[in-house]
């Protein structure tokens, strides 16, 4: 196990105005399971992108089974046998997934026709082995974020790849498909593939990783082996200072009664009826297609209800469509950022009023100035990392995209905000500073209700949790009183 | 950085024009005088004023084809309002109701029943046509009040009425589109329409009001079409479509949406109106006016593309 099979030598990486990647020199064994940790901005994803060819270096060579690469590119590096598995999907939504893993490799018969037979037996075969149930023939709009991120690996998988490169693979997935993922992962440290494990979750990386590498503002610190670790230890050298607790501490005082969803019912919802309090955090659990989402979409007037009714302070209200959901004081928060929170064309200016622009507006008219010193008072105090507010969102790493969105949001200064997953994606530092947010939240008054599959979070930061399994409120339980187990129960239907 | 440095690769459609311009002048005597540029801009005013409308369609990620149409109809509406004794003031506003509920029709399909803006215009495009020839019989209409062909005709100082009414349209278009939440919501929709709905954007009724707006301007350039050449012919406007998107595009509007600004546009209009009066002076056969058209499109665009490929590059960070 001790042959270097990807070896980086002083790889630099400048952009103007930043240095991404300053002097890594750093050394990947053959099968090995090695996790890359490190803050958002930190340089993983400048680093993965290098490895595959998707940029190339400012400085530096990089050897793979002892030889050097020269002008690498996405499909040399495939060939060689790198595979990279990103945070934003690159599948096709009107193909099926069959199409989707076998694309660039479609099985043919005499040369030229493609054998679509065959292609949907390898595309079952696989997808057993990862233990999943899913269509070869789906569309994959069809399918939910979690089942996308499975064919992602999926196709990862058919290119039989030496060295695979995951970078946040598990952010999307719920607990059984995190299960699913580490069999395989399991299944191919066994047949000698190497490993590169991008993650915030550290306790995924004491899990199934032998080693794990920390980065820190482009830099590379040090290698630690996992047997010989902990996660504080780790903390502390990706922050460089100790975090002391995770979650901010704070004293639950409930108050009056504020939200209340009366019967609702859609095609995935039976009959929710719950009610949100003042003072008090709600979280979702569940699994992925549990109705989590559902629930609070269809408060937003994101999608259509067959029944129900919502009711603020004791009256109905008429919510046929987000607009009004944003009139009567509520803001969603949604779990996919890149699809349904951030225009991505527009500066991060125009994206924090984009939901509320009547207040940096007179008739219409945009008032510039107010606009900006907006867009500045959120960008300091989320700490939006970002040379100038000008810029436009798609340049920003994930977290600091998340951070725009969450911006957006208070901007509205709703009543009721919703959370639907807000640290996806996100490092450790960020997440205080979210934590911190939410509990600010609360003291002013708001209501906050959060879906949140990352356990720890959701028992850390939620008060009551209500616990979902195919469209059934299964158990409401309170913090203190519950433990991971009885949340997995409940969310299984047990 | 409050610097604000110049991004050179943007302005290619412009140095692409201002070769033209050396081009055509050195090549012909007359193309560089007061007369032939107050020409060019009287040449293009209809074109122009149609582009403000286009642009705002196909920012939002739509198409329009039924430009032409309207026109048509437009003039023929006018024409017989006016030769039937209606005041000028009322063949104007029926003139531009039509153009509205033409957009209007557009939208409706477009947005309660799902048809794709190409296709739903298409089919406008079309009937309208053939409305228009309905209307008139086939002939050209005659006998327009002198009065209301100082819209076509008439020039106010040096400046004919048409680029006056030209300027005005534009200057009001990137007024709405660069200063007011409803251009920010036009091009929120074009870049992610879903996003948008999910930020309590109306996207229908956005929807709704830029092809109404755009229909309302495809009637007005076919008022002062119908002004300037003195009858309504059902023919007017015929293929004006691929002028007016032709510009739009020059101009960098995106046809996927959300991308381009209305300056580029009026750049991408006066080069097609450059290169149509440069090659009259040069007497290049009409024939031969439309490839060089076609392919002038393409190398202009090609060079957008690169240079955007260029600021992407500079401009990406991991």
């Amino acid at each position: 196990m001790k042959n270097t099979i990807l070896s980086l030598s002083h790889i630099k990486k400048r952009y103007p105005g930043v240095l991404a990647l300053d002097d890594v020199s750093l050394d990947f064994y053959e099968g090995e399971t090695h996790a890359i940790v490190g803050e958002n901005g930190a340089g993983k994803s400048t680093l993965i992108k290098v490895i595959t060819g998707a940029i190339h270096s400012t400085e530096g060579e990089m050897y793979f089974e002892g030889k050097p690469i020269y002008n690498n590119s996405p499909s040399k590096s495939l060939q060689v046998g790198i595979v990279a598995i990103y945070q934003e999907f690159n599948l096709f939504p009107f193909l099926s997934v069959a199409e989707n893993i076998f694309y660039g490799q479609y099985p043919k018969k005499q040369g030229i026709i493609v054998d679509f037979k065959k292609m949907e037996q390898e595309t079952k075969r696989i997808l057993e082995d990862l233990g999943v149930d899913i269509e070869p023939l789906a569309q994959v709009k069809d399918l939910s974020v979690g089942y996308q991120q499975i064919i992602e690996i999926a196709k990862a998988v058919s290119h039989k790849a030496k060295v695979l490169i995951m970078d946040e693979p598990s952010a999307p997935l719920t607990n059984n498909e995190v299960d699913c993922l580490f069999k395989v992962i399991e299944r191919l440290k066994a047949q000698g593939v190497t490993i590169l494990y991008i993650s915030h979750r550290l306790e995924e990386i004491f899990r199934i990783c032998d080693r794990v590498s920390v980065f820190r503002d482009g830099r590379y610190i040090q290698t630690m082996n996992v047997a010989e670790t902990d996660a504080k230890e780790i903390i502390k050298i990706m922050v460089n200072r100790s975090l002391g607790e995770q979650f901010p501490k704070r004293n639950c005082i409930r108050g009056e009664k504020v939200l209340e969803i009366r019967n609702l019912k859609t095609n995935i919802l039976k009959d929710i009826s719950l009610e949100a309090y003042r003072g008090e955090i709600l979280g979702l659990a569940g699994l992925v297609g549990a109705g989590r989402t559902e629930i609070v979409r269809a408060l937003f007037g994101a999608d259509k209800i067959q029944s129900g009714q919502f009711l603020l302070h004791g009256s109905i209200l008429k919510i046929n469509s987000p607009r009004d959901a944003i009139q009567a004081g509520i803001g969603l928060i949604p779990e996919d950022r890149k699809r349904q929170g951030v225009l991505l064309g527009m500066s991060i200016t125009e994206n924090i009023s984009y939901a509320h622009m009547k207040t940096i507006s007179r008739f219409g008219v945009i008032d510039q100035t107010k606009d900006e010193y907006e867009a500045n008072r959120y960008m300091e105090s989320l700490k939006i990392k970002t040379p100038s507010i000008r810029q436009k969102i798609k340049n920003l790493s994930g977290g600091n995209q998340q951070k725009v969105v969450l911006a957006k949001w208070l901007f509205t200064n709703c009543e009721v905000l919703v959370f639907d997953e807000p640290t996806r994606g996100i490092d450790v530092g960020a997440k205080q500073e979210i934590y911190r947010l939410m509990h600010h939240l609360i003291e002013q008054g708001k209501i906050i209700i959060m879906i949140s599959s990352e356990m720890p979070e959701l028992l850390g930061m939620a008060d009551r949790i209500i616990v979902m399994h195919e469209g059934r409120i299964t158990g409401e339980v309170m913090r203190d009183q519950v433990t991971q187990e009885d949340i997995m129960k409940l969310s299984s239907g047990l | 950085m409050k610097k604000r440095t110049v991004d050179w690769s943007r302005y290619g459609i412009l140095f692409a024009w201002i070769a033209l311009i050396i081009v055509f002048s050195l090549a012909e005597n007359s193309f560089l005088s007061i007369k032939n540029i107050f020409n060019i801009l009287r040449q293009v005013a209809i074109v122009g004023i149609c582009s403000v409308g286009m642009t705002f369609v196909i920012l939002t990620g739509g198409m329009d084809l039924s430009v032409g149409s309207v026109i048509g109809v437009s003039a023929v509406g006018g024409a017989i309002m006016m030769s039937s004794g209606f005041p000028p003031i009322i063949a104007v506003s029926v003139a531009l109701i039509i153009g509205m509920t033409s957009g209007f029709i557009n939208a409706f399909f477009i947005n309660e029943v799902g048809i794709a803006p190409i296709i739903m215009t298409l089919g406008m495009m079309t009937s309208l046509r053939g409305v228009a020839y309905i209307l008139c019989g086939g002939y050209p209409v005659y006998g327009i009040p002198e009065e209301f062909l100082i819209i076509g005709q008439g020039y106010l100082n040096v400046v004919p009425v048409p680029v006056i009414i030209m300027l005005i349209v534009f200057v009001v278009g990137y007024f709405i589109l660069n200063k007011t939440t409803f251009g920010r919501s036009v091009y929120g929709i074009g870049g992610n329409a879903e996003a948008s709905r999910l930020s309590g954007v109306n996207v229908k009724m956005i929807i709704y009001k830029i092809y109404i707006l755009a229909g309302a301007l495809y009637a007005l350039a076919g008022l002062i079409l119908l002004a300037r050449v003195n009858s309504g012919q059902p023919k007017a406007g015929d293929g004006y479509e691929m002028d007016v998107i032709t510009a739009c595009v020059l101009g960098g509007i995106s046809v996927s949406g959300g991308e381009g600004r209305i300056g580029g546009v009026i750049i991408g209009v006066l080069m097609m109106g450059t290169l149509t009066n440069g090659m009259i002076l040069m007497n290049v056969p009409e024939f031969w006016q439309w490839v060089v058209k076609g392919v002038v499109l393409v190398i202009a665009v090609t060079i957008d593309q690169v240079a955007k490929k260029g600021r992407v590059k500079a401009s990406t960070k991991a």
